[in-house]
């Protein structure tokens, strides 16, 4: 045999490789034109969870879900709602029980009619245990749920095809206001035969639609089409949506600068020093309902009582909120004045002892010094982080300043997932602080303070009580006079200016940008665009 | 020859399970909850947490996952994924994508790195070679996601030449600028094996023998010098294959591919045991058969190798 072996061996990988590139290639398609017929591309993230209204809970499917379903009402950009399918909401003099009128020419895209039983049928499925929805708690105030264990809403009934009635645990004068969160949409009576399929290829009645079967395309994009049967106040403007889900913020910037992408709703770390000059008058930087702060726990040493009072003001005080905002954040955060957010209606930038948020490392040492004459201080104060995300400099920021101002150890604590760190805060295993902060489930300050500082509430992390503050939020969410209502937040949060269970810090700001080719580009008081209003040009 | 494939083949198999063992068990050890984490900042209630952990196997004891697991890849069943997709279409999708972008890199840089470390020994000490060395030299140094941001910057954002991300189905012409920069440095490693492999063998006495036989200078080039030093790039490439399988996790995030890396970077941080565990086993299949190539090329490449039985 007179056949070089090396040219044998190398023919044979070449033809190999060639076969593979080639049989891989043939199903290539292009790229989602970024211009013609009206679609517009935005930056998406792969959806977490099956498309369930009541199992989606994050914003790479909420966004999607938004778009694919409608509730009984809907946010404007300001986060004021407006009735969607509701026609009208009649409750008793009490507020416990609320009569709900529905349009009645409403339909899913499949045709069906939406009904008072669409409605009742998906929450009731939401609040089932056995379903195991991740949403399941936003039915916790109607009559019948029960938070450990199977529950039916019995406070659900239906009255007629356009009726049902809904009793709560307790009185609530703002119920509506939280019924355009996604856990409260309806689902068509096809979607309980097969709850998996469903999740894959949801029908809805918002303003759009899947394009086709197979219009998500897992880990790639998913196609949204304009819903023919849809009638509300969130029409679609453009011919189409398409979310482009990326990795990474880095690519997706790098596709809005090319001209690949239409909106981009996050503006990536690296980026946010320049993208004021590189999109100039097609960036956005607006304030949002998302805050940032530190959670300190009661159980630590030296944090309890009149020590812990002292302590949580000192550490607060030496904290320069605004320069670690400018430097680390480059403008994409504000100093927090109170522990809501400014878009969220009621927002009082004039607490009594908002001065305790403000940087003052006289008196911080000051303070400090006097609660060393209760028990004098030991130890490393840490604060808990996961450095999956990015929170480090931030953190170290924050604790560089405390340590410098006032002369004791402190440094960031980091935990190498965010599963591990939230085990650790739930599990109340944590040694020292904590990073928090809320985004708004629904546009209303009782969301900010309830559910975080109430006793015994569900993201009470660090098991905060205080019967004065319990007694002001409970009758303020009772109030039916917006200033009364107001007022007792007000309060609320003035005695939380006093304890400091939460050290607040910056509010968190949406910085987005679109391209060229797309107009009308509005972001919402939850930092996601209004995506239904974006033209194309 | 037969024999020896035959034995190599049945190695894989305790390999396969100790290594899917060893992973299912680390993942299982990993600090943390990822029922937890898929409430975001929000504390669920215990109910739901526990109901949850039963529908993804997690309450059960650590041994009893794992022979779930197995059990289930006898039927072909590779488990799901936390939003409830089979990962058997994850693999699916994520492998081929990677596998193109890997199999390009892998064509660029031995068809370069070898045509360009063969000029650069035979002409040894001048300009050329000089500034292969140079390049070389640079792109070694300098970490690939830098190469990665530069080339899509220039190429993509400024030149508008190609696209800044790889579109959907991953076109070979999306994939070529990315194939590059995640076979920069070893093309670099590439390109200095085979220079100095090639200088070094220009001076061995088969050489002269051959120049004094009276062959032409290319023949000597081709059989003799160019065969004998690309044994060590051949090692080199094999080891290579792998590693551009797996390790393609930060040229995969600048463009926005959905291959390996990425997937099971997300997966880990979810903490979804039965994606990193098949993730990982067919990584680990493809190193034992690309070693197992590298092996039997050596025989092809030196005659002196011969497997005994």
């Amino acid at each position: 045999m007179k056949i070089s072996r090396i040219g044998l061996g190398v023919t044979a990988l070449a033809t190999a490789g060639l076969l593979v590139l080639s049989g891989c290639a043939s199903g290539d398609t292009d790229k989602p034109d970024a211009s013609g017929n009206g679609v517009v591309t935005a930056n998406g993230t792969e959806p977490q969870n099956p498309l369930i209204p009541t199992s989606t809970n994050e914003v790479g499917g909420g966004r999607i879900i938004d778009s694919l379903f409608a509730g009984l009402v809907y946010y404007d950009a300001k986060g004021e709602y407006h009735n969607e399918v509701a026609q009208s909401f009649e409750p008793n003099a009490d507020f416990t029980e609320w009569n709900i009128e529905l349009n009645n020419d409403w339909k899913f895209s499949d045709g069906t009619p939406v009904t008072a039983n669409s409605f009742v049928d998906a929450w009731s499925y939401g609040a089932s245990l056995k379903n195991a929805q991740l949403n399941r708690y936003f039915f916790n105030m109607i009559e019948g749920y029960q938070e450990e264990a199977q529950s039916d809403l019995t406070g659900l009934t239906v009255q007629d095809d356009t009726h049902f009635t809904v009793k709560l645990n307790s009185g609530d004068p703002e119920f509506p206001l939280r019924l355009g969160y996604s856990a409260y949409y309806p689902l068509p009576e096809s979607a309980f035969d097969d709850m998996k399929a469903f999740g894959q290829n949801p029908i809805g009645n918002g303003p759009y639609k899947l394009a086709s079967d197979d219009a998500w395309e897992h880990d790639v994009q998913i196609k949204l089409l304009p819903n023919e049967n849809y009638d509300g106040g969130r029409k679609a403007a453009n011919g189409g949506l398409t979310f482009v889900f990326y990795s990474g913020l880095d690519s997706a910037y790098a596709d809005l600068l090319s001209g690949n992408l239409d909106v981009l709703d996050e503006i990536p770390e690296n980026s946010l020093e320049v993208y004021r000059d590189e999109l100039g008058d097609r960036a956005v930087t607006q304030p949002a309902a998302r805050n940032q702060t530190f959670t300190i726990p009661e159980r630590l040493d030296h944090f309890a009582g009149e020590e812990g009072t002292l302590r949580r003001a000192a550490i607060s005080m030496a904290i320069d909120r605004d320069k670690i905002g400018e430097v680390v954040f480059k403008g994409a955060r504000s100093t927090m004045v109170d522990f809501t957010s400014p878009v969220i209606a009621g927002f009082n930038d004039n607490l009594k002892g908002k001065d305790v948020l403000e940087y003052n490392p006289t008196k911080a040492k000051e303070l400090w010094a006097e609660a060393d004459k209760i028990s004098p201080w030991s130890g490393t104060f840490t604060i808990g982080y996961n450095s999956d995300s990015n929170h480090q400099s931030w953190v170290d920021a924050v604790s560089n300043g405390i340590k410098d101002n006032l002369g004791i150890n402190a440094e960031g604590k980091p935990y190498a997932t965010f599963a591990e760190f939230r085990a650790a805060v739930t599990d109340r295993t944590t040694t020292g602080a904590a990073r928090a902060g809320w985004q708004a489930d629904y546009p209303s300050q009782y969301n900010f303070l309830g559910p975080v500082f109430g006793t015994g509430a569900g993201s009470n992390d660090g098991d905060y009580s205080n019967p004065e503050f319990d007694k002001l939020i409970a009758e303020g969410s009772q109030q039916t006079d917006e200033t009364k209502k107001y007022a007792d937040f007000s309060a609320a949060q003035e005695i939380l200016l006093e304890d400091l269970p939460v050290i607040p810090l910056w509010y968190q700001n949406a910085t987005g940008g679109f391209s060229e080719s797309v107009d009308n580009v509005v972001f919402g008081w939850e930092m996601v665009p209004l995506y239904y209003q974006v033209t194309k040009k | 020859m037969a024999w020896y494939f035959f034995r190599r083949v049945l190695q894989m198999i305790p390999v396969f399970i100790g290594a899917t063992f060893l992973i299912y068990f680390m993942v299982f050890a990993l600090p943390g909850d990822p029922v937890l984490a898929m409430f975001g900042d929000k504390t669920p209630s215990p109910a739901i947490v526990a109901e949850l952990r039963a529908q993804y196997n997690l309450d059960k004891p650590f041994i009893v996952q794992y022979l779930l697991y197995l059990g289930g890849l006898f039927t072909f069943d590779f488990g799901t994924s936390f939003s409830g997709r089979p990962v058997s279409d994850l693999l699916a999708s994520a492998f081929p994508i990677t596998f193109k972008l890997a199999m390009l890199a892998i064509a660029f840089e031995a068809i370069a790195g070898i045509a360009i470390g063969l000029f650069a020994g035979l002409r040894k000490g001048k300009l050329f070679d000089a500034s292969a060395l140079v390049v070389s030299l640079l792109l070694i140094s300098v970490p690939t996601f830098v190469i990665g941001f530069v080339l899509q910057y220039v190429f993509a954002v400024q030149l508008g030449w190609v696209n800044a991300t790889v579109g959907q189905g991953a076109p070979l012409k999306d994939l070529i600028l990315p194939a590059i920069v995640l076979a920069s440095v070893s093309f670099a490693y590439i390109v200095r094996l085979t220079r100095t492999s090639v200088s070094d063998n220009l001076g061995a006495d088969y050489v002269r023998t051959a120049t004094a036989k009276g062959l032409s200078r290319g023949r000597v080039v081709r059989v003799h010098v160019l065969r004998n030093s690309l044994i060590p790039v051949v090692t080199f490439l094999g080891t290579d294959i792998g590693a551009l399988m797996v390790g393609a996790i930060v040229t995969e995030g600048i463009f926005n591919i959905k291959g390996v890396g990425g997937t099971v970077y997300q997966a880990i941080i979810r903490g979804e045991g039965p994606t990193v565990v098949s993730f990982v086993a067919v990584m680990v299949i493809i190193f034992m058969v690309a070693n197992l190539l590298v092996d039997l090329l050596y025989a092809l490449l030196d005659p002196r190798i011969r497997y005994a039985k």
